[in-house]
């Protein structure tokens, strides 16, 4: 077991190493020229030379690469320059190691700023999870159980439907009428839990309840299948024989073997999510990951986009180790040497 | 389901059934969130059909796969209620620029005389706005027939959908049967493509790429706009999501050439000298259509809700081109002002994407009876 995690986690590893490359290299190649956007449209072609220099854009992706991978290991100075460190060090900024990056833009470490903004992204996937494991996982688990019936139609019929619309729609017809005209919910604000966890929980419900439906559509139809294909198994059918309680057969013999691939699901979109919810928080102006990356996609701050894009990938690597190591958890008959 | 002694003859057709999942996998993980996908197949052997019974003679008669599917999805009213509404809106989305030409379809004319100047130009009249002429209303702020939109907005939607779900349904077609059919090296290196390219999170870099890729697109097309027009922007979104749409099919392919290798006419294909583009074009991929036919029509329906996504981050085609996205991302800003703009819009997407989804499940069911969830 140890093994096996270890062995995972330096794969994983290698991948993000392939990944920071293959991100440093599709931006820093591209067409639009960083320096020049940032140094703004009455800038003589020396100071745009000199912007790119002092950024370290003038040298092979290759090499900005190295650099990148330097920084997170050991640390790097912005800009790196010897000479400016002897004649003024007040111009340049040190990045500690894991350092991600330094934006130009925000006047921020790329790390800092991205740690401000995961607990509103966490807080929000999290809130989106609960709600859509409880709703979704509940009514598939329902909807398996009336298998045929109309209760059964109606749930798997009106999760489709939500499932059609697209996000965005959902999000700004929940956010006009239920907030906006009826005045049911309180306008979504993000409130750090520390300060009010009431208010924490009210400013994140709108925002939580669009996401989950997005989700709470896959979840009912994969716990309704799983559900009916472990209700037709053997071995429920002797549980049922020798006269065990119902409620024994469906929670200890029923769920156990069909939720695995449920958590299985649960955990792979749970990662995806905490790299940012971009749709969810540009509606509802949440001040997360996702927005940071609409709003860093605006201003060309490839440093800012190039460490969003690293550390959702983390996530969703993690997530997917995790979820490996559940799985042989929950079901026994998994083993990893 | 009777089985005669006749079925045992059936075993060389079956050179055409679906192809189970194997159930030993050398990695779990790779199979573990298929989730519904992994049922096993059935083949032809198992589903005789009884209809053929003839003057007493109880002729059983097998069948291949195909016919058994068709017979099944005759006999799913749902799903031919599904493929009539995809038909009408392919043909819809078909005729629409030939009536545009015409003249019957409207986009593009402004009418300000059907807008209120005073009220921050909502359409004058009830709901919208609505009209003989204009029989779903106009749009705000323009006074554009809305119907002409959305049919002309249908087209460009699909044209981008469509574009998008063949790359990514070849792309995962191909690297799946070499991933699984050579195994070792190839596969090793495919799977962990594959593995990265999911662990990119899409929307982000569909975002984060775009100005730099629009405009790398917009310079080699020879765009007249050099931070790209609308053409180099549907470009741009079919190639992402293109290329970001394949891993997930090539997993599912690479599941279904593992066991599809092992079977006694690859074998023979193989001691008879065939060369790899053979066995992978003539032997393995007409087993293959039925996964490939489902999760295009299921791929379908994701990319036409990213184009409108994509749309509302603004990254989509934008004016005057009308697509499904570029409509409803203008709509949601009237969602109480102009309600029946806000919901026409939407619901002309979720139909669309409700009838593929549909559609793919029931093709599913008919194709692949065991997974019957």
């Amino acid at each position: 077991m140890f093994a096996y995690i270890v062995r995972r986690l330096f794969s994983g590893i290698v991948m993000l190493i392939v990944m920071s490359f293959v991100t440093i290299l599709l931006f820093f190649s591209s067409a639009v020229d960083p320096a020049r956007v940032m140094c703004g449209k009455s800038c003589t072609p020396e100071r745009i030379e000199q912007t790119r220099k002092a950024l370290g854009y003038d040298k092979p992706a290759v090499q900005q690469w190295t650099a990148f991978l330097g920084g997170v290991v050991k640390g790097r100075e912005y800009p790196a320059d010897e000479a400016l460190r002897k004649a003024a060090p007040q111009l340049v900024v040190d990045c500690h190691a894991p350092c991600l990056g330094y934006s130009t833009v925000t006047q921020q470490s790329v790390g800092s700023t991205l740690w401000t903004k995961l607990p509103v992204t966490g807080s929000l996937a999290i809130a989106a999870f609960i709600m859509w494991m409880v709703v979704g996982v509940g009514l598939g688990i329902i909807s398996a159980l009336f298998k045929g019936t109309l209760l059964d139609r109606a749930i798997v019929g009106s999760s489709l439907l939500f499932y059609a619309f697209p996000t965005f729609a959902i999000g700004i017809a929940l956010y006009t009428y239920l907030s906006l005209k009826w005045h049911l919910v309180k306008i979504p604000a993000y409130t750090p839990i520390s300060e009010s966890p009431s208010a924490w929980l009210q400013g994140l419900f709108l925002p939580a309840l669009t996401l989950a439906l997005v989700y709470i559509a896959g979840y009912v139809r994969l716990t309704r299948a799983f559900v009916l294909e472990s209700l037709s198994e053997d071995y429920l059918r002797t549980a049922k024989a020798k006269g065990l309680a119902p409620r024994k057969i469906l929670f200890k013999h029923t769920m156990r073997a069909a939720l695995t691939p449920v958590v299985t699901a649960a955990g792979l979109d749970l990662g995806g999510l905490l790299g940012g919810a971009i749709i969810t928080e540009t509606i509802f102006n949440y001040d997360g990951l996702g927005k940071l990356a609409v709003l860093s996609n605006a201003q060309f701050d490839l440093p800012m986009i190039v460490g969003i894009v690293l550390v959702a990938a983390t996530f969703v690597i993690l997530a997917n180790l995790i979820v490996d190591l559940l799985y042989a958890l929950i079901d026994p008959r998994v083993k990893y040497a | 389901m009777r089985l005669g002694p006749d079925d045992l003859r059936t075993e060389p057709t079956c050179r055409r059934c679906w192809p189970s999942v194997p159930d030993s996998s050398d990695e779990p993980q790779d199979f573990s969130h298929v989730g519904t996908q992994t049922a096993t197949g059935v083949s032809a052997v198992d589903d005789v059909v009884e209809d053929d019974e003839v003057a007493g003679v109880k002729a059983v008669a097998g069948r291949t796969p195909w016919q058994l599917a068709r017979i099944r999805l005759r006999r799913d009213k749902p799903t031919m209620v599904m493929i009539v509404t995809v038909a009408f809106a392919l043909v819809m989305a078909v005729v629409a620029p030939i009536l545009d030409k015409l003249g019957v379809l409207d986009p593009q004319t402004f009418h300000s005389d059907l807008i209120n100047g005073a009220s921050g130009g909502l359409p004058i009249g009830p709901f919208g706005g609505i009209s003989w002429s204009h029989p779903l209303g106009v749009e705000p702020g323009t006074g554009r027939d809305l119907l002409s939109r959305l049919v002309l907005g249908v087209t460009f939607s699909l044209i981008i959908a469509l574009s998008a779900t063949l790359i990514a349904v070849a792309l995962g077609t191909v690297l799946g049967i070499i991933a699984g059919y050579s195994g070792k090296f190839l596969d090793f290196w495919i799977s962990r493509l594959v593995d990265m390219v999911l662990s990119f999170p899409q929307t982000l870099m569909l975002l984060a790429l775009s100005s730099t890729m629009i405009a790398l697109i917009a310079r080699s097309t020879g765009d007249s706009n050099p931070s790209g027009g609308n053409l180099s922007k549907a470009i741009y979104i079919i190639l992402v999501l293109g290329l970001f749409g394949w891993p997930y099919f090539a997993r599912i392919i690479r599941g279904q050439v593992l066991s599809l290798r092992e079977r006694e006419f690859v074998e023979s294909a193989k001691s008879l000298g065939a060369r790899h583009s053979r066995i992978y074009f003539k032997e393995m991929l007409p087993n293959l259509w039925a996964p490939i036919l489902v999760y295009f029509t299921l791929i379908m329906p994701a990319n036409i809700s990213a184009e409108a996504a994509l749309s509302y981050l603004g990254v989509g085609v934008g004016n005057p081109t009308p697509t499904l996205g570029n409509v409803l991302t203008n709509a949601v800003n009237y969602p109480d002002a102009d309600f029946t703009y806000f919901a026409v819009s939407a619901i002309f997407i979720a139909v669309l994407v409700l009838s593929f989804n549909l559609l793919g499940d029931g093709l599913r069911d008919a194709l692949d009876p065991k997974a019957d969830r």
